[in-house]
């Protein structure tokens, strides 16, 4: 893929590439920090069929739009590139045993394998949690392990 | 006495402001520049018009200097010192050929209506030089900033306003000059001006911003626009024009001026560049126009073609199809606020009183029908590339 930089004097810069499927598309930076969006005509390439003005936030959440899935699909493709590894979010409910229990109770890895890499509540994600950590109700641990290992973490973590 | 005065100037000025305020708004709703109606109410309010102003004429004409002052200013800081080279470097062909096929009839018909030599010269700015204002915004208005011919469009307006940064001060030395020699004199002093005043803006340009950086919006635009007006007036001064010396400023301050001063310097460039406008009509009788009318349709009509054969070149050198060059030579169609400036300063030096009528003339017209015609560019291109599918179709079966 080539990106064009074409410098627009008294404008700004305007970057444009061309799909591999033959649609031209670019984007016009301003001075000022708003953006354009460009889609240029198929029956004459020189000019826009459609041109869509965007400030600051706009384009900031446009872009986050066009880069997300693409996070996520790379991801996906390193958790298929180490094989035989499954990782699992299992989300802890009031009937288990190890609610406000810690992490250090559960004693997974040795009873499993599985290592609990992260421990998700409210949204917030505690990375690698301490053995002191404790668990609550709705909290999403997240364990990376074999096959059998991550299926034995959830059956522990749910009848014990 | 002297509160008479006031309340007089108070109140033509408050009408002349709100009035150009209305206009401005028939203007926006009409979809095309303000500048030529400005320049009607001008010609609607001054001296053999409807109703004649007198009380704030001394003011309106240091507030149209102001104007000039900071046209120039704000045209300046759009481009940096590297924008300017650069864009030198790339197309000066097309801006020589440009400034040539566009400004060398002006000339002529300068000779031809027997406004002598000097007055030639200011024809040939006159009709060279497009509006790059209303260029900029026919552009973004029509959705073309991203079209691929328009870097070519936008690159001859730097170079043409980089030519009337040599240009304007060659004019004013020959206008202030009497004889051949101290015009050579005044010439040659002028040009080297000029090349101090761009090294020092290309080298030194981080010095002149230290000058108005730091500090609050306020205390800034009170220093960048005192700045303007000192540079101003010292190369008015050298007989290098006011116009220049802030063209030249604003170059300098283009990389490091924070971009909350370009919007609070807007607002003041829009209200005295409205007045410099007005002022112009102002000075201009009415009845000076209808004899120049016959001329100035004449070089309109040349004034369109020879702009249609500049975008041409340039959009073909870019690799542009027939389209697009068709939309790029349209584009640079509008004459503007340079034309008025150079008519202005022609007419204060003693320039046969034609030729402000006559410049009035071609810039209304050309003012209004530039945007129209770039408009109709776009529908014609679209039928151009419908019908030569049409015919690929009919060949290939």
């Amino acid at each position: 893929m080539d990106l064009e930089e074409t410098k627009l004097p008294g404008v700004g810069l305007r970057h444009d590439f061309t799909t591999a499927r033959g649609r031209r598309i670019g984007v016009i930076s301003t001075r000022g920090g708003e953006r354009e969006l460009l889609v240029y005509s198929q029956d004459d390439p020189d000019a826009c069929h459609a041109v869509i003005d965007l400030d600051g936030d706009e384009a900031e959440v446009l872009a986050e739009l066009l880069g997300q899935p693409r996070v996520i699909e790379r991801l996906a493709r390193l958790r298929e590139q180490i094989e035989g590894l499954a990782t699992e979010g299992i989300y802890l409910e009031d009937t288990s045993p190890y609610v406000g229990k810690t992490l250090g109770d559960a004693a997974i890895r040795s009873r499993t394998g599985a290592s609990v890499v992260a421990l998700v509540r409210a949204g917030e994600v505690v990375p690698s949690p301490a053995p002191s950590q404790e668990f609550a109700t709705g909290d999403k641990i997240v364990v990376v392990g074999t096959q059998e290992g991550v299926r034995a973490t959830a059956e522990l973590l749910q009848n014990g | 006495m002297e509160q008479v005065h006031t309340a007089a100037l108070l109140i033509e000025l408050g009408a002349v402001i709100f009035g150009l305020g209305l206009v401005g708004r028939l203007a926006g709703r009409l979809g095309i520049s303000p500048v030529p109606l400005y320049l009607l109410a001008g010609l609607a309010f001054g001296a053999g018009g409807v109703v004649p102003l007198n009380a704030p004429e001394e003011f309106l004409e240091a507030a149209s200097q102001v104007g000039v002052v900071m046209l120039l200013l704000l045209l300046g800081l759009e481009y940096s010192a590297g924008d300017l080279l650069g864009n030198l470097r790339r197309q000066a062909p097309v801006g020589v050929l440009d400034l040539l096929l566009n400004g060398l009839p002006g000339a002529a018909f300068g000779l031809l209506l027997g406004f002598g030599p000097v007055g030639a010269l200011a024809m040939f700015g006159i009709t060279a030089v497009s509006s790059s204002g209303i260029v900029a915004k026919v552009l973004s208005d029509l959705g073309r900033l991203g079209n691929r011919e328009t870097p070519s469009v936008l690159g001859i307006l730097v170079l043409e306003d980089l030519g009337m940064a040599v240009y304007l001060p060659v004019l004013t030395a020959v206008l202030a000059a009497s004889g051949v020699w101290e015009a050579t004199g005044s010439v040659l002093i002028a040009l080297a001006c000029l090349a101090v005043a761009l090294v020092v803006a290309l080298r030194w340009g981080a010095v002149v911003s230290r000058f108005v950086s730091g500090g609050s919006g306020e205390v800034t635009l009170l220093r960048v626009l005192g700045l303007a007006l000192l540079v101003a007036g010292v190369a008015e001064q050298l007989h290098v024009s006011a116009a220049v010396g802030a063209f030249l400023l604003g170059i300098s301050l283009s990389n490091d001026l924070p971009p909350e001063a370009h919007h609070r310097l807007e607002p003041l460039r829009d209200l005295f560049a409205a007045v410099f406008f007005v002022s112009f009509g102002l000075a201009t009788n009415p009845s000076t126009l209808p004899p120049v009318l016959v001329p100035a349709l004449g070089l309109v009509v040349v004034g369109v073609a020879t702009k249609l054969v500049t975008g041409w070149v340039a959009a073909r050198r870019a690799g542009i199809a027939v389209p697009g060059r068709v939309r790029a030579g349209a584009a640079l169609i509008p004459r503007g606020e340079f034309s008025i400036v150079i008519a202005g300063l022609a007419t204060a030096a003693g320039v046969d009183a034609r030729l402000a009528a006559l410049a009035a003339a071609y810039v209304l017209v050309m003012a209004v029908l530039g945007p129209v015609l770039a408009r109709f560019a776009d529908p014609w291109a679209r039928a151009w590339v419908r019908r030569r599918r049409e015919r690929a179709a009919t060949t290939a079966r």
